[in-house]
């Protein structure tokens, strides 16, 4: 560990996805939705066919289960296709879990953001939609109203704020930590401006975990 | 969900990390006759007594557990190999040997359920200990040469190891890049009306540190 030894870049995600190559099934594909969900600080795109079809999966798996409990099948058998629906439902959940996170803490910045906001699905958009106007009221109702008019808007500090500057918003510019799938030599980044702002300003290595192949 | 880690905390909780590393296949000999499993993740068996095959490490554990099997542990779970890596981990003040992605949660899972497959099991605990002890030394002596001018480093850790340091290098890093970025800082914390005398306070801030 040699600081400043070796130097590299990597792809946005490449800690989270260096199971690409190999995964197919739906199981691995969720997996992978989940872990780039998790370590990406804005929102992705919600992944409808694959939460679609993970949730069709787990129901034909619930009846097959309930299939074998009135056949009389092992109980063994059983207890595995639970376990195994269970780890799949875990995923699931977390998967939305965070995104709902992700909505709640950056919801007026998702809202006047309109990339950002076609990601949602249709549930999550009337989710933002309830959180920001419960959210408003509440601040109207519990600080906003009481202030002087030109503090009023819960979007700005005060009306010469010519920015939204009280909308939080994810921070893209950051150093990340990511494992390579392949082994990368030597890879130059010779100021922190171009280590910092390759691939679409997020998830741009600083600090790179190396791995070769296995 | 109660496995789930805080948002504002390491990205991945540790439950989480053994929950990724249950996925991790290994190779069981199953002591009961089961027709093939059609799970979501995979298909797995037909298991027959006595013929090796590979499952993930949760259907391992979970055989195990029921007395249905036993674990094959991986080749680097022996005492040779282990001895070998510690050595070699002790020789380098720098480099990191290679070990599976999930070896900390990998040997944790299999002392814990399946102690008796593993020849000289109290050997090689011990021996993952020390590799793991002198592991995250050398991380921690490497930190410390984390400066203003570090802009990438190259390592060769484990899941666990990275998920334990990341909070605090990436959270270094970048307490560093806006110490030395003046510009920044006035952005983050000063409203407006406050940034012109800043520029003039800065002059003999900077002498003083000459």
């Amino acid at each position: 560990m040699e600081s400043g030894s070796d130097k590299g870049t990597g792809g946005s995600s490449a800690m989270d996805d260096y199971e690409t190559l190999i995964s197919t099934t739906d199981a691995d594909l969720l997996k992978r939705s989940w872990r780039n969900e998790k370590a990406s600080p804005e929102i992705l795109q919600f992944e409808s066919s694959l939460v679609q079809r993970s949730r069709e999966q787990i129901q034909l798996m619930e009846e097959t289960v309930e299939e074998f409990m009135n056949n009389g099948e092992d109980p063994l058998t059983v207890s595995l296709y639970q376990m195994d629906i269970d780890r799949t439902m875990f995923l699931l959940r977390s998967y939305l879990r965070i995104r709902l996170q992700k909505i709640e803490k950056f919801m007026f910045h998702i809202q006047k953001t309109a990339e950002l906001w076609t990601r949602l699905s249709r549930q999550e958009q009337k989710f933002a939609k309830r959180s920001i106007e419960d959210t408003k009221q509440h601040l109207d109702e519990s600080v906003l109203s009481k202030l002087p008019d030109r503090y009023k808007s819960h979007l700005k500090q005060s009306v010469i704020s010519e920015e939204d500057d009280m909308v939080m918003e994810p921070k893209l510019d950051a150093f990340v930590i990511c494992r390579s799938r392949k082994f990368l030599g030597g890879l130059p980044v010779d100021d922190r401006k171009s280590a910092r702002h390759v691939r679409g300003g997020y998830l741009c290595t600083s600090l790179q975990v190396d791995k070769t192949t296995s | 969900m109660s496995g789930q880690s805080d948002p504002r905390g390491s990205t991945f909780s540790a439950a989480e990390l053994e929950f990724l590393a249950e996925d991790e296949t290994i190779e069981i000999v199953p002591n009961l006759r089961m027709e093939r499993l059609s799970l979501i993740c995979g298909d797995f068996g037909p298991f027959r007594p006595q013929i090796a095959t590979q499952v993930p490490i949760w259907l391992a554990v979970a055989l195990k557990k029921r007395g249905k099997c036993t674990i094959r542990p991986p080749d680097w779970m022996s005492v040779e190999k282990l001895t070998q890596v510690l050595e070699a981990e002790r020789d380098s003040a720098s480099s990191f040997e290679a070990l599976p992605f999930h070896y900390v949660e990998i040997s944790r899972l299999l002392f814990d359920d399946a102690r008796d497959d593993i020849p000289d099991v109290y050997m090689v605990r011990s021996l993952i200990e020390d590799i793991k002890d002198v592991r995250f030394h050398k991380i921690g002596t490497g930190l410390e040469k984390l400066s203003s001018r570090t802009y990438a480093m190259k390592l060769n850790l484990s899941a666990m190891e990275v998920n334990v340091i990341r909070p605090f290098v990436t959270g270094g890093l970048e307490t560093f890049y806006k110490l030395g970025n003046p510009d920044l800082i006035q952005e983050s914390s000063d409203r407006p009306e406050h940034r012109r005398p800043q520029p003039a306070d800065r002059g003999p801030r900077r002498e003083l540190r000459r």
